[in-house]
């Protein structure tokens, strides 16, 4: 089948997708976006992590068909140009990126963390990121590099209006 | 393997009847794990999204909620807290927030795990499940709705449109049992509805038997005793508390498996019945519902 949808502002298209295909399939294998991460296949780790209409979402839990018509973020449509977001730079200053695998899905949670909640607690961000595994560094320089990029993007704690 | 998105209810039932094999697809945290990782392959998916009416909610003619089958476990926690606290403590307890952006009560239902985490929940208020075919629909009370380890009542051409639930009418308490606190499929779990209007005890069992069940010599025994006890301001009695609590852990029929044993299981719903019991009945009298 066809699919048609947005990501990270283009239409893309796709030919001769795979009815029982996910949409991590058709990013990384059709779209040649490999940014979002397969691991788990079942959604318990969130490497695939994208927005899909403006919510968080595991990407291999998505059916290509499913993502038809919407509009879909991944880590390729974070940062503008060359220019890291300020939650990528706040990940490579903490020294919350060992393997890099987990990343791309955590900088997306964290992402939709931040639009949600300007000062979220150390209680907040580990709820949020519960469904993102991390092997490597523990989890303490990742919810550092959360407080450090919270408190970038809204420095006084609070949206701006 | 086909694919198809109908755009309303009716237009669903009608594919569904053309095809009873079809297996509806909705937040696919269940779905989509069998495509991905095992053999099946069903004829049909049937993606159940684009039809609006599945997901919103409404209030009966009788003062119940009417969820549709779409509605997300996030919609549940952050709309309907108030009115089904029960059902929105377990939904707090589904998977990561990408889960529980995209997984259903209906698909819940509809994928009858022992372990299903809304099941409890609606076993305590006696919710009904509201399926529909292309002949008409009708209403199957929950304590008939599961009828085997990852069975339900449903024909292959039905669907399931909505769960009626009726509104907490005193505290409600859910527990769950994992190894950690997210991600977990129950090791067991036990949910508890305290009714002060009609002054009765609501109680659902997860994974500790086949289906999700009542522990309905727990029920009786704890609205007998309570009789005396709604208008009285104080603590429950320690020793009929104990006696709900193996009561609950009788009604269990679990198994030993790679999550738990069953005397583990067992005594974890001993502990469970007790502490939810405890708080329900805890924040009644101290809230003063007792009063009213």
């Amino acid at each position: 089948m066809r699919i048609t949808c947005t990501v990270n502002g283009q239409t893309h298209q796709a030919d001769d997708v795979w009815e029982g295909e996910s949409l991590l399939y058709l990013l990384r294998e059709r779209l040649g976006l490999p940014g979002s991460k397969n691991a788990c296949e079942q959604g318990e780790c969130g490497s695939c992590t994208v927005f899909m209409d403006d919510e968080t979402v595991c990407a291999c839990l998505v059916a290509a068909g499913q993502a038809e018509g919407r509009e879909i973020r991944t880590i390729e449509g974070l940062s503008e140009g060359d220019r890291l977001h300020p939650i990528q730079q706040a990940f490579v200053e903490t020294g919350a990126v060992q393997c890099g695998f987990c990343t791309p899905g955590l900088l997306i949670q964290v992402a939709d963390l931040l639009r949600n909640n300007a000062n979220p607690t150390d209680l907040e961000i580990r709820e949020a990121l519960a469904g993102n595994l991390c092997r490597c560094t523990g989890y303490e320089q990742i919810i550092e590099a959360v407080r450090l990029a919270a408190a970038r993007i809204h420095p006084t704690g609070e949206f701006a209006r | 393997m086909e694919f198809l998105t109908p755009e309303s209810w009716d237009e669903a039932l009608t594919a569904k009847a053309l095809s009873p094999d079809a297996l509806p697809l909705a937040g696919g945290t269940d779905v989509m794990v069998e495509l991905n990782l095992t053999a099946r392959r069903p004829p049909l998916l049937l993606d159940l999204t684009r039809i609006p009416e599945l997901t919103t909610w409404s209030l009966t003619d009788d003062g119940r909620i009417r969820l549709g089958a779409g509605v997300t476990y996030r919609q549940v926690i952050e709309e309907l807290n108030d009115e089904l606290p029960g059902l929105a403590m377990a939904a707090r307890t589904v998977g990561s927030p990408q889960i529980r952006n995209r997984g259903t009560v209906g698909g819940n239902l509809g994928a009858a795990s022992p372990a299903g985490d809304c099941h409890p929940p609606l076993l305590a208020v006696g919710a009904e499940v509201e399926v529909a075919s292309v002949v008409g629909s009708r209403l199957i009370p929950i304590d008939e709705f599961f009828t085997g380890v990852k069975r339900n009542a449903l024909s292959p051409e039905e669907l399931i449109a909505a769960v009626i639930v009726p509104t907490a009418r005193g505290p409600q308490q859910f527990s769950k049992i994992g190894t950690r606190n997210a991600m977990v499929i129950a090791v067991c779990s036990f949910a508890i509805a305290l009714d002060a209007h009609h002054q009765t005890v609501g109680t659902g069992i997860g994974s500790a038997a086949p289906t999700p069940i009542r522990a309905h010599g727990a029920e009786r025994m704890l609205t007998h005793a309570l009789k005396s006890l709604w208008q009285r301001r104080g603590p429950l009695p320690e020793d009929l508390v104990q006696q709900f609590a193996l009561n609950v852990a009788t009604a269990a029929k679990p198994i030993d498996d790679v999550r738990g044993t069953a005397a583990y299981r067992q005594h974890a719903l001993t502990v469970m019945a007790r502490r939810t019991l405890t708080w329900a009945w805890d924040e009644y009298w101290s809230t003063g519902e007792a009063a009213a």
